[in-house]
């Protein structure tokens, strides 16, 4: 029908391109050679003056990695990755660990703000911005500066780098690291390590509400450079911490590949809140270019009563692999997976989420909301089971897809398994066009084709928006604007 | 105000034609009833006017306010005053009604090249339009039309009309559905837009209504043409005759 066929060519007009965090930044670089060898890691490691024992468990994850198949089964496709066309490390020359802002190089704080991210605590706490969120920026593969550190501290919070952490906190890093995602988990996550470059830590004592938002901003700028992130985060017995992550990139013709890697660990009554935006270059009209996100995110409800939750909006990238899951072992421990995929243009997304439910009494809810446009590729792929000994367990899913046009696809891969017959999984999907009646009332009501799109679309996630802390929520619905632009407004 | 000309138009998919040589004229100021029986194609007129790109017309012209519209899509007809209040309004899921509202008061604004409503000029309006129409503040906070009553769904598609102060109003079988009290309150809604510069377009099978909203001219729409025009007196000539004697006129 013709207005349908108008917003498909819209769509397809506007999509990828209007990519609005496109710019490149020059600044001096420190990098790697390109490659992977024993060398390069030795050479990381070094470089973050690191302790013995992790440049030992890099090796290993390493020589483990060598006999590792990249996985097939995603609903992606893409040419041959050659890792050793890579540079594994990447650092703004300027910045070996700035000590307050006025040591960060002018030039870097330029990108964030051009980004919008609040960096500048002076300016936060002279009320400019409203929110008060603690950012640390991570740029290529360093972490250039973390805000707000001293409040943090009186609160007993330790927020900083990884590499920062390890110096500084080497044993609690010690006792956590690798115990959430292996090191020979998956592909990605043994490559990642092997040669992850930084991150953020947040460690959370005992009984303690963080006073704040924690933030990560992570921005790849150099050409060519793998972005291997490693984040840990400890809720520790009765804490809670909410934790926002977002992303950009510049327009690139070459793909980039991005394989974070987050481990969270909430123990007895504690709870954590993961929020991400994802906002990498999706690659331009033709389907050049753009952000390769092999990631690899998994909370461990360790202890009793504890609660991870995670939300995504995910808009970016050319291709994105994630499944954000949740190891449901402690008893009565609960998780939880809101998301919102949109894919537009060539992008394909293969997401969702693991609910392992290992504990009595456990309990999951998994919201899915996927959003297809052009010639995009949207797949949920989840999974949910219950172990022999996980007496009541209890999960909801709901997966709904919308299509816009009809040369994009939307698919729903559930697996359900229950080894304990108490077990009871709830799973609803659908899949739904935005209708021409829906299009034509709006339009009818002086709502420009974009606009109503935009407007129909928000209404079909708003399950997932609210459920992201506010100044994400509404950055988020903005974006999700932008990435279907043409149709949106 | 209104000015359609030997009117033909198809649905675009297959072709059938289904207005066929449609006149009709309606005056500033003035309230217009179109009548006929089921499947005559007056919602499809309606459709039509406002721009539904399903239809295809392949003859005559629409002028509005001397302007052909044919070019312009239904967002920009909106936006230049013309609104359908629908037969089945539709469902829109997570939108809440106040939130519809105010896309579609700014973006006519926008085309218009006026400022944004601050938010607390919008929300008086909305509340006082509200409460004209009798309808709870609650309802507002809900997704536009979804669980919304029959009559629910009719009363909001006056207010939107309220808010949204075009200068000519379609009204498509807005009666159905509505209970007695229902009935009344919608009428005044629609009596109170009523001005000089103001037309209203009425669709409707039955007299009730027109006890409220009384037409100064009243049309028989047949087989996508206008077949009979007349004052409010044809009205209750149908109601008591039916449409047989005036179709077998025409033929
Ligand atoms: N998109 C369409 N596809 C197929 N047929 C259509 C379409 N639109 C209208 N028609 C047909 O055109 C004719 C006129 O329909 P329309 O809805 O305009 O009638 P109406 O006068 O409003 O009737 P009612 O009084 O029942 O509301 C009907 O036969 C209808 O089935
Ligand atoms: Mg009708």
């Amino acid at each position: 029908m013709p207005a349908v066929q108008e917003t498909i060519d819209q769509v397809r007009q506007i999509d990828v391109d209007q990519y609005k965090y496109g710019f490149e930044t020059t600044i001096e670089m420190d990098k790697a050679p390109k490659g992977l060898s024993e060398d390069i890691i030795r050479l990381i490691s070094s470089k973050k003056n690191e302790p013995e024992w992790m440049l030992e468990w890099r090796l290993q994850a390493y020589s483990r990695w060598q006999t590792m198949e990249e996985p097939s089964w995603a609903r992606v496709r893409y040419p041959k990755i050659d890792f050793n066309d890579l540079h594994y490390y990447a650092a703004p020359k300027s910045t070996s660990g700035p000590k307050s802002l006025d040591e960060v190089d002018p030039e870097l704080l330029r990108v964030y703000e051009k980004l919008g991210i609040p960096l500048k605590e002076q300016e936060i706490l002279a009320g400019v911005e409203k929110s008060r969120i603690a950012v640390d920026a991570v740029f290529d593969s360093v972490s250039v500066v973390t805000t707000f550190k001293e409040e943090l501290k009186k609160a007993g919070v330790i927020f900083m780098s990884i590499s920062e952490a390890m110096r500084e906190h080497p044993d609690l890093v010690r006792k956590y690291l690798g115990t959430v995602v292996p090191q020979s988990d998956n592909f990605y996550a043994t490559l990642n390590s092997a040669v992850f470059t930084d991150g953020s830590f947040v460690y959370v004592p005992k009984g303690v509400r963080c006073p704040m938002e924690l933030s990560t901003y992570f921005r790849i700028n150099e050409k060519n450079t793998g972005q291997f992130e490693r984040t840990l985060i400890i809720a520790d017995e009765g804490a809670y911490v909410s934790y926002l992550e977002g992303c950009t990139a510049p327009q690139r013709d070459e793909n980039q590949l991005h394989a974070a890697v987050v481990e969270l660990i909430a123990l007895d009554d504690a709870e954590i809140k993961y929020s991400t935006v994802q906002n990498w270059y999706p690659g331009d009209k033709q389907g050049k270019g753009g952000i390769y996100n092999f990631v690899t995110k998994r909370g461990d409800c360790r202890g009793k009563n504890s609660k991870i939750s995670w939300t995504q909006v995910e808009t970016g990238s050319a291709i994105t692999w994630k499944y954000p899951s949740c190891i449901l072992r402690g008893d009565g421990s609960r998780g939880e997976f809101y998301s919102i995929a949109v894919s537009n243009g060539h992008q394909q997304i293969d997401s969702g989420t693991k609910m392992i439910h290992l504990g009595k009494n456990t309990s999951s809810r998994i919201i899915s909301k996927g959003i297809a446009a052009g010639v995009s590729e949207n797949t949920y792929r989840g999974q949910v089971s219950a172990h022999r000994k996980a007496e009541n367990a209890r999960n909801f899913t709901q997966c709904d897809s919308l299509l816009i046009g009809d040369r994009c696809g939307a698919h729903t891969v559930p697996y359900i398994e229950a080894k304990n017959s108490t077990a009871q999984f709830e799973h609803e999907a659908t899949t739904s066009k935005i209708s021409e009646d829906q299009l034509f009332y709006c339009l009818q009501r002086g709502i420009p084709e974009e606009a109503a799109i935009a407007l129909i679309v928000n209404g079909f996630v708003k399950e997932v928006i609210q459920e992201l802390p506010m100044e994400f929520a509404v950055e988020a619905q903005k974006l999700i604007g932008i990435s279907l632009e043409g149709s949106v407004g | 105000m209104l000015e359609i000309k030997n009117l033909h138009a198809r649905i675009a998919e297959d072709g059938t034609e289904i207005i066929r040589g449609l006149n009709l004229t309606v005056k500033a100021g003035e309230v217009a009833a179109i009548m006929g029986p089921n499947g005559s194609g007056k919602s499809t007129l309606s459709y039509i006017l406002s721009g539904r790109e399903d239809y295809e017309v392949t003859e005559g012209d629409i002028l509005y306010n001397g302007e052909s519209i044919l070019e312009l899509d239904a967002s920009e007809r909106a936006a230049k005053g013309i609104f359908l209040a629908f037969q089945y309004p539709v469902e829109i899921p997570g939108v809440a009604t106040m939130q519809f509202l105010k896309v579609a008061m700014n973006e006519q604004r926008k085309y218009r090249g006026e400022d944004e409503l601050t938010t607390p000029e919008f929300m008086r309006r909305v509340k006082e339009a509200a409460a004209e129409l009798k309808i709870a503040p609650e309802m507002l906070r809900r997704p536009l039309n979804v669980g919304f009553s029959g009559g629910e769904k009719k009363r909001a598609e006056i207010l939107q009309m309220a808010l949204l102060e075009p200068k000519l109003c379609v009204l498509d079988e807005t009666d159905s559905g509505l209970d007695i009290d229902a009935l009344k309150i919608v009428a005044d809604g629609v009596n109170a837009l009523r001005s000089p510069d103001r037309a209203v377009v009425v669709i409707t099978h039955y007299q009730r209504l027109l006890n409220y909203i009384v037409p100064d001219t009243v049309h028989v729409l047949y087989k996508g043409q206008v077949i009979k025009s007349g004052d409010k007196t044809l009205a209750h000539e149908l109601e008591a005759n039916g449409y047989a004697e005036i179709i077998e006129a025409a033929a």
